[in-house]
């Protein structure tokens, strides 16, 4: 009887300490895991605000004005202007359904609140 | 625990047969007793004793170990953070009211030699100058063959010039990261955000702070690490304010100003929408103080906040709105104005000659100087002084940029009556534009004091109250006729019912007197007249007309001009929407007035 206690309190030592090893490698595993995902963000982050300072560079007033400038052939891009107003009962309605050449619609109007 | 009998029935027989004392063996049992429980005491008392000795012992072996154990090991950052409050090392970034970017941060690398380690200085020397052409080749040389550890090389290296330097394979030459600070629109807003560059350095990070504009009024805010991802919302507009630049630089070029200045202002939040002050800079590269020589021609200078000027007849709508204000006169009153009028050794003139008398709303329309001269006579000078204190005109603007300190308002030393009625048409007063935006800002809103800020605001913040509804109403209506057929026609743009008024104030000599051919032309104006949203005001350094027989320098063939093709482009940005104006009431006078 002792002699079998002695023996299970030994083998559940030996497997509490296998136990506890396993443990402390995937711990450090895990905490390896979380610092190289850190890292990425960390990475990504920076990137991220790169990226952001670079879309406001190219997105600057004067570049967008040189580039509608020179692409006026294509595009036709003027500055606003306060008679591009329009009221909402200007917009005209779409052509009626039975008729099957779609019209284009002006979409440059912009419609604020007064 | 077997107890002893005191007084045991056999000891005490024979003791009696004795003729002995039996208590003799009572007391000799007690001590006997004391005895042993004395002993027992002693015992535990060791016992515990012992263990709290022990006890303590192992505590200061636990503290000792720890102590040594971190004294002798290497710091390393705790590996298991909690993820969730995120701090960010990086100054934070400043976005426009739409959350455009307009400072945010760019990681770069700075150039540092370790001589010591250097290979062959000479030739690294050598290659450096032909990556960096602006460097000294005979300094390099020195700084790398003598007795020195450390040289900075460079602040600031792009990508490109790092690699450039990797391939020269000096193992003496190295990189620390830097964070740079980067203004993305360039020019735009430069006096705004002013400009940032390094504080405390190291090699592997430097502080970058603000040294002027908002980066500098912010730092704290910019630098504490638990806003990194909260930006600063500026009350700007970027494609307002690159209208409002492009617009006023044509203009100042248009009319051979040296310099010019344009605030726009939300009449009800105090919110700057745009703030120009030209000439410019590039905050990325922002150019040194003058060391010697009139600051104010410096690119740095910001004429809006820092200027202080005389801003002439723009101030006659203070004088007429407060003379309605406090019932002295109404808009249709008759005011003499036969001039010159002559006061001490001073005399008071009209631009032209307007007759024998005007109504009040008529001295504004021309702007004569003799009939606002004679209203500021009539409501005095205590009055006075009151009225532009609450204004505002007589301490600095609160505008939040470090520049809005400096830009103290000139006041006469000794305010005399001449002073009251010179001031009256202004001249004597010198204020920032931004002054004056503020001022105009309370008749546009009705009468009620706003704090100019460039702080986005959520809503409405009126302060005090300077002026009756009604006298507000009817100043507006009277910066309305100015435009429609006043002096300041050019101003009309159609749909927006534009009301202003003009300054044309001769500039001071810097030993005394005024300039004759030199002026600052203003124009102050809010749009719609009949229900205001914005402010403008445009000021022009030295503007000079010259497309007519002989020069104009009026701020009416000037300043208004500009300012109305700034309205033209940037109140459709704004979202105004261009509408008819009712018709002004003909000369209903709410019995309330008088």
């Amino acid at each position: 009887m002792r002699t079998l206690f002695f023996v299970l309190t030994i083998a559940s030592v030996i497997g509490l300490a296998f136990w506890a090893y396993r443990e402390n490698y995937a711990t450090r595993e895990a905490l390896a895991g979380a610092e190289r995902m850190r890292d990425e963000i960390r990475a990504a982050h920076s990137r991220l605000s790169v990226l952001r300072a670079e879309w406001a560079y190219l997105n600057r007033p004067d570049r967008l004005r040189d580039l509608a400038d020179l692409n006026f052939d294509r595009l036709g891009l003027l500055p606003l202007r306060p008679d591009q107003f329009g009221r909402i009962d200007e917009v005209a309605y779409p052509a009626p359904p039975e008729q099957s050449r779609l019209e284009a619609i002006d979409v440059s109007l912009r419609e604020d609140s007064e | 625990m077997t107890r002893t009998p005191l007084r045991p029935l056999a000891r005490i027989l024979s003791a009696r047969a004795a003729g002995e004392n039996p208590n003799v063996i009572e007391r000799e049992n007690i001590r006997k007793r004391h005895e042993e429980m004395h002993d027992k005491m002693r015992q535990r008392a060791e016992g515990r004793l012992f263990l709290l000795g022990l006890f303590f012992f192992c505590a200061f072996v636990v503290v000792g170990g720890r102590m040594g154990a971190l004294a002798t090991s290497e710091p390393t950052e705790p590996r298991a953070s909690a993820p969730g409050a995120t701090i960010s090392a990086a100054r934070a970034d400043i976005v426009d009211r739409d959350g455009r970017l307009l400072a945010t941060n760019f990681e770069t690398h700075a150039l540092y030699a370790q001589p010591p380690h250097m290979v062959d200085p000479e030739a690294a020397a050598e290659k450096l100058v032909q990556i960096f052409p602006e460097l000294k080749p005979e300094r390099l040389i020195k700084d790398f063959t003598g007795t020195r550890k450390f040289v900075w090389i460079k602040r600031k290296i792009s990508p490109e010039q790092m690699q450039a330097v990797h391939e020269i394979g000096d193992p003496g030459l190295l990189f620390g990261p830097r964070d740079m600070r980067l203004y993305p629109n360039g020019r735009l807003a430069s006096h705004i955000l002013g400009g940032a560059s390094f504080g405390k350095e190291g090699v592997s990070a430097a502080e970058v702070i603000g040294v002027a504009g908002v980066e500098k009024q912010f730092d704290d805010y910019l630098l504490d690490p638990a806003n990194g991802n909260r930006p600063l919302k500026l009350a700007l507009d970027l494609p307002v304010q690159a209208a409002a630049e492009r617009v006023l630089y044509g203009g100042m070029r248009l009319m051979n100003a040296k310099g010019a200045t344009a605030i726009l202002m939300d009449v009800r939040t105090g919110e700057v929408v745009s703030l120009v002050s030209l000439p410019d800079f590039d905050p990325n590269n922002r150019p040194r103080p003058l060391t010697r020589g009139d600051q104010s021609e410096s690119p740095l200078f910001n004429r809006a906040v820092q200027g202080v000027y005389e801003l002439g007849s723009t101030f006659k709508i203070f004088t007429a709105a407060q003379a309605i204000d406090l019932g002295i006169v109404n808009r249709n009153t008759v005011i003499d104005i036969r001039g010159p009028l002559q006061w001490g050794r001073f005399r008071i003139r009209d631009f032209r000659n307007y007759g024998k008398e005007l109504t009040v709303e008529n001295i504004i329309v021309k702007s004569s100087n003799i009939g606002t001269a004679r209203l500021a006579q009539r409501i005095g000078t205590p009055r006075q002084q009151d009225f532009l204190r609450d204004l505002g005109f007589f301490k600095p603007t609160e505008f939040e940029i470090l520049e809005a300190s400096s830009g103290n308002p000139l006041l006469p030393r000794n305010w005399s009556e001449l002073s009251t009625m010179t001031i009256s048409y202004g001249h004597g007063l010198s204020a920032s534009p931004m002054h004056l935006a503020t001022a105009y800002a309370a008749i546009a809103n009705g009468g009620y004091m706003v704090k100019p800020t460039i702080l986005r605001q959520s809503g409405p913040r009126m302060g005090k109250r300077v002026l009756s509804e009604h006298s507000a109403r009817v100043a507006r209506q009277m910066l309305r006729k100015v435009v429609a057929n006043g002096t300041a026609s050019m101003g009309e743009v159609t749909g927006y019912s534009v009301g202003g008024k003009t300054g044309t104030a001769d500039k001071p000599m810097p030993r005394g007197g005024y300039y004759e051919d030199k002026v600052i032309a203003t124009f102050a104006s809010i749009f719609p007249a009949h229900d205001p949203q914005y402010v403008l005001v445009v000021t022009l350094d030295e503007p000079v007309e010259t497309s007519g027989d002989e020069p104009r320098r009026t701020a009416g063939w000037t300043a208004v001009p500009v300012a109305a093709e700034m309205i033209k482009r940037i109140a459709p940005l704004l979202g105004v929407r261009p509408g008819v104006e009712p018709a002004i009431r003909a000369d209903i006078t709410p019995a309330s007035s008088n």
